[in-house]
């Protein structure tokens, strides 16, 4: 069980790991990429942890990380065809991230340092929590930007929450700035989060030192 | 020509790699704490990004376009590139032994930098000529040499600013590139 939960906090890859970062600055606009994105890369992590648990015996150790590269690559064309085939503006959309999953250091990282020494239960529940971790960060990101840049909460094309509107309705106008779906809001609102949280890790380490 | 100029201007200024299409994020977080590291990865990353995208170029026009395999697109490219890299590490050593000792640390750490794939992956998904894919791939290189170089500058001035314990290290450079950012997309001004 501590191999799934771990990703979603402990040592969630986006905001303790800092790794697949270029991604989730990137896509992170609308809730609804972040769901796609955070699906895709989900999908290839669980499977590619999978079939390198099942071959970490096979596998030479001196190509073991070709091996590695060309079994993620597959998996990523294949979540590369068939977004392409049913979600096409998704697909659109995040453009060439998806592609560049297989350089995304998160899958990787797992890859050598869980799935090519653990059994395979563990190693999908590595790669499922792993995937999932990832996948919330992503979510928290799009949220703040996403509000704060247009005023709306698109969670899956035509279901939206538009902020802006509601507020409107009432005789209030509220400005958003599209400041923060640009590229620099990305890095201003995640280097805020990452500043926000290792504040609060500090604060609470120095609380617990006060008791000892 | 002209084209060509406003291409390169594009690349390097106004969508830089870095600040503009989020690739190869990590090595600019990771390298740029100095300004001897930070040059040295830059050049290291000109050589691989415009090798891997005219070889991919080339591969992607005559093989896997003409033989229907464009689906291949991203295992292909992604071999190449660390092959390429393997090689060039190794004719490096052969070549010139000082720049070895300079370039080849950071070698190894290219081959899992998306901005090679994805420079490689742009130029194919353009229909970039040879020369545009030329150009496009030098010039997106020189943008991230040059923003990893400023950044490494402004990282040393950082070091002794008097920062929040909880924003040192990586989040205050998040904010600074954000900064950055905002001030490279004025650039779109010029052309």
């Amino acid at each position: 069980m501590k191999d799934f939960t771990k990703g979603l906090w402990e040592e969630n890859p986006v905001f303790v790991g800092l790794l697949g970062l270029c991604s989730v600055l990137a896509i992170s606009v609308s809730i609804q990429n972040a769901i796609g994105m955070g699906v895709a890369l989900t999908f290839v992590l669980v499977f590619s942890n999978v079939i390198i648990s099942l071959l970490k015996k096979i596998i030479p150790y001196e190509i073991r990380i070709p091996m590695y590269i060309v079994i993620i690559a597959t998996l990523v064309t294949i979540v590369d065809m068939v977004m392409n085939a049913y979600l096409f503006e998704l697909h659109a959309s995040l453009g060439i991230f998806i592609p560049l999953i297989v350089v995304n250091c998160i899958i990787l990282g797992r890859a050598e340092g869980f799935a090519s020494k653990n059994s395979v239960s563990r190693s999908f529940l590595d790669g499922l929590g792993m995937g999932i971790g990832y996948t919330l960060s992503l979510i928290i990101l799009s949220l703040i930007r996403e509000i704060l840049g247009s005023g709306t909460i698109t969670i899956w094309e035509n279901i939206v929450i538009d902020i802006n509107k509601l507020f409107q309705d009432q005789g209030t106008l509220l400005l958003f700035t599209d400041l923060f779906l640009k590229p620099s809001g990305a890095f201003i609102i995640f280097g805020l989060l990452l500043g926000v949280i290792s504040t609060i890790k500090i604060n609470r380490k120095k609380k617990l030192g006060d008791k000892v | 020509m002209k084209e060509l100029i406003s291409l390169a201007v594009t690349a390097i200024l106004i969508e830089n790699i870095v600040l503009y299409s989020f690739l190869g994020i990590c090595p600019f977080l990771g390298v740029s704490s100095n300004k001897k590291s930070a040059i040295g990865m830059g050049l290291a990353v000109i050589f691989v990004v415009t090798i891997s995208a005219v070889v991919a170029w080339l591969l992607y026009t005559y093989i896997l376009v003409p033989f229907e395999m464009v689906y291949m697109k991203t295992i292909v490219f992604i071999l190449v590139i660390a092959s390429l890299v393997q090689i060039i590490e190794i004719l490096i050593k052969k070549i010139s032994l000082s720049l070895y000792k300079s370039l080849g640390i950071y070698l190894p750490l290219i081959t899992t930098n998306c901005a090679v794939l994805g420079v490689a992956t742009i130029v194919a998904s353009e229909d970039y000529s040879f020369i545009k894919a030329l150009v496009f791939s030098f010039s997106s290189a020189v943008g991230f040499l040059l923003v990893l170089f400023i950044f490494s500058t402004l990282r040393q001035k950082i070091a002794t600013a008097p920062v929040p314990e909880g924003f040192k290290g990586v989040p205050i450079s998040l904010i600074t590139a954000g900064i950055m950012a905002m001030i490279f997309v004025r650039f779109a001004g010029i052309i």
